[in-house]
């Protein structure tokens, strides 16, 4: 028991003082917050100030097409298909002749996708036009029309969405618990080949160093497997917990910068007023996000985000670890031999995108469950709060007793092949020393 | 007293019989050589010994008491054939890290440590990684490493392998120093050369069986052909006699086998009567080589080993 605490004490030590460590401590979730932001940046930039021409002989849209901020409509006379592009236009929209919606199409011209987005709202302008149409040739009043046009989703009545359980209700919120079941689920997929592929690389060098051999003189070879997955563990947890403690401290940074008291006083203008100014309305949406985001259930989240991020990383990483003490010098054998650990983790991650959005199908409830998946697949489930309690239990010893299955079977090939040098090893050898006793 | 006794011991892989029914032991306190060429089976014996394998049967006994990996282990030191260190991790750390997995206690090890960093002239190294050493140097560190817990034995694969001739002598006088002190110590090599100087019994394998086991005297007199070399200031003229055959003849010394039921006196006695002026007369023992090339004569490792 000493000696795999040293030997644990050495890979995290050596791990943490290492400048990757820190690096990506950092990169990561610049990295995260990076592509959020670029991936925001692209969905405006994608349809914004797009000038599109339309031919409308008969004027039959020249009315009703209203300009947004990202599309302008315009009714020139003399572009055709040939020159809307020289004069400025992106696209152009071709309302045939004496248009009956019925037996003619309209097309839309342009050199290159317009985005799905763009394409979206030009659909809804024609939908609206030709439905005016329709209401103002069965003689329905124009201001009638007009004032339930007016109506805008959301602003006449309250939805409000609320989940029962036994005697308990709560409100709902599917968006929230969609985004943090995702980008739980998102974490866990990614820690696991983060770590796991640490830990392959780790046994990877001590073979390759043949070290491997130094030590296994001193120490079980199942003690050098376990000393370095836990070590790597810890490094994991040292790496989250410091993520955690800086976003506490980034909202908290955030929330002094708005201080409590003018949230206060925006809160208080805005109950009695009603409305709440435009310079004070970002102080708001700041709170009523926080608030929202306080509004689920972290205190389930977080215990179970951290139960399965560390059972399905010692699920996984024997396994890895099995795979780098067979791999010789070649890296493409590590990637064929990798196969058979990544195929489930990614299939994993196509069934936590259903999860996140159908906590309750079967294939959300049956991935959660078997230890393969269940890391990723359940934590997707778990924000929606309709997860029964039974099936967490269930889930939670279905992947304590998986991970001591793959490390018990991992540690058999990993201790043939970590002292195999220079011989390609096929599965089907790995199979036979599975089944070979000590 | 034996410090190890192995009994018939075997350890069988899918595709051979990598040792198969050895037996010996080893004096302490004694030098001892396993002898073989690559192949014979000597890594998976000394693996068996130091508890990175069990035997599929078989017994070995340690101080006189079955062999217990886990209590032994720390009186036990390996330096395997491989040599190998953390490259990226500073020496003394690295040298701290391996003695503390051998038992040591922290206080006890840097004492140590610093001790033999000393000796080698290796005190300004202490933060460097072993990815800036040379060849050479990391061997000595390895060397290190392995003789820091001041095992009762000391097991080395083919310790001179990659050596150039001075860090060879340094090692082997250390060597030498250890057995002084009561070490044991067990070569492995397939040089056989490299042995005869150092070694007081030797064990000889081949595929996986053991050959040839005795003390290097004895085996060399087992083996000897009865050969003198003889030595002249000029060579006399040919003469017949029933006492030896010439077997090779020089520019000033021929090569004699004595003939079955007679004795080296009775060649010099027919030497001198012919006058010859004999100026050196000694035997000629085989060397372990050709000892080992007669015993597995014919077979096709013979023949691939004559060639090396």
């Amino acid at each position: 028991m000493n000696k795999i605490w040293l030997v644990i004490k050495r890979e995290y030590l050596t791990r943490v003082r290492n400048k990757t460590f820190i690096l990506s401590t950092i990169l990561l979730p610049l990295f995260f917050i990076g592509f959020i932001f670029a991936s925001a940046y692209f969905s405006i930039q994608s349809d914004s100030n797009q000038k599109v021409a339309v031919t409308d002989n008969n004027g039959i849209f020249k009315s009703s097409f209203q300009n947004d901020k990202s599309i302008t409509y315009e009714f020139p006379s003399d572009v055709n298909i040939n020159n809307f592009k020289q004069k400025g236009y992106s696209a152009l929209l071709i309302i045939p002749k004496n248009y009956d919606f019925a037996s003619d199409s309209i097309s839309l011209v342009s050199d290159k996708q317009l985005g799905i987005n763009a394409e979206e709202k030009i659909k809804n302008q024609i939908n609206n036009a030709i439905r005016n149409k329709a209401f103002l040739q069965n003689n329905i009043d124009r201001k009638v029309l007009d004032s339930i046009n007016k109506i805008d989703e959301g602003s006449i009545y309250n939805f409000r969405p609320v989940i029962k359980q036994g005697n308990k209700t709560e409100q709902s919120n599917s968006g929230l618990s969609y985004g943090i079941g995702f980008g739980s689920g998102i974490l866990i997929y990614m820690t696991l080949f983060i770590y796991g592929a640490a830990v392959m690389r780790g046994v990877m060098e001590e073979k390759m160093n043949r070290i491997a051999e130094v030590i296994i003189s001193s120490v079980k070879p199942f003690q050098l497997m376990m000393g370095k997955i836990l070590g790597i563990a810890a490094v994991g947890i040292t790496q989250l917990l410091i993520w955690i403690v800086l976003i506490i401290g980034l909202s908290s940074v955030t929330t002094i910068f708005l201080s409590p008291d003018s949230l206060q006083h925006v809160q208080t203008i805005h109950s009695s007023v009603g409305g709440a100014t435009t310079g004070s309305s970002a102080a708001m949406n700041f709170l009523t996000a926080k608030n929202t985001f306080l509004s689920a259930n972290w205190g389930l989240i977080i215990p179970c985000f951290l139960f399965y991020f560390i059972g399905g990383y010692l699920f996984y990483a024997s396994l890895f670890a099995a795979v780098g003490s067979v791999v010789n010098e070649d890296p493409q054998e590590a990637q064929s031999l990798m196969l058979p650990i990544t195929m489930p983790i990614i299939l994993s991650f196509i069934i936590m995108t259903t999860a996140a959005g159908k906590p309750d199908a079967p294939i959300s409830v049956w991935g959660s469950m078997i230890p393969f998946s269940s890391p990723i697949v359940m934590m997707a489930r778990i924000p929606s709060g309709s997860v029964p309690v039974w099936q967490i239990a269930v889930s939670m010893l279905s992947l304590v007793a998986g991970f001591i299955l793959t490390t018990m079977l991992a540690a058999k090939i990993y201790r043939t092949g970590i002292l195999l040098y220079g011989k390609k090893v096929t599965f089907k050898e790995m199979g036979k020393w599975l089944f070979r006793k000590s | 007293m034996n410090i190890l006794e192995l009994y018939n011991l075997k350890k069988y892989y899918a595709t051979q019989k990598a040792v198969d029914d050895i037996s010996f032991s080893i004096p302490e306190g004694s030098i001892f050589g396993l002898l073989g060429p690559n192949g014979a089976g000597k890594t998976t014996l000394l693996r068996m010994i130091t508890g990175i394998f069990y035997p599929d049967s078989g017994n070995i006994f340690f101080e006189g008491e079955k062999f217990d990996p886990v209590a032994d282990i720390p009186k036990i030191g390996y330096m395997p054939e491989e040599r190998g260190l953390y490259k990226k991790m500073k020496i003394g750390e690295q040298a701290l890290y391996l003695a503390m997995l051998k038992g040591m206690g922290k206080k006890d090890a840097m004492k140590k440590i610093k001790e033999w960093f000393v000796k080698f002239e290796m005190e300004s190294w202490w933060n460097k990684k072993v990815d800036d050493l040379s060849k050479g140097m990391s061997q000595k560190l390895q060397f290190v490493t392995t003789v820091l817990h001041e095992p009762k034995l000391l097991i080395l694969d083919e310790p001179f392998s990659g050596l150039d001739p001075v860090n060879s002598n340094l090692i082997k006088d250390e060597i030498f120093k250890l057995a002084q002190k009561g070490t044991t110590i067990i070569f492995s090599t397939h040089r056989m050369e490299q042995v005869e100087e150092i070694c007081d019994k030797i064990v000889l394998v081949n595929k996986g069986k053991k050959i040839l086991d005795g003390s290097l005297i004895q085996i060399k007199n087992d083996f000897k052909e009865h050969i003198f070399k003889v030595g002249f200031d000029a060579i006399p003229a040919r003469f017949d006699s029933n006492v030896f055959k010439i077997i090779d003849e020089k520019e000033n010394y021929f090569n004699v086998k004595i003939d079955d039921g007679h004795t080296p006196a009775e060649v010099l006695q027919e030497l001198l009567t012919q006058k010859a002026s004999i100026i050196s007369f000694n035997e000629i023992l085989p060397t372990l080589n050709e000892i080992f090339i007669k015993q597995v004569e014919d077979t096709k490792t013979a023949r691939e080993f004559s060639n090396n």
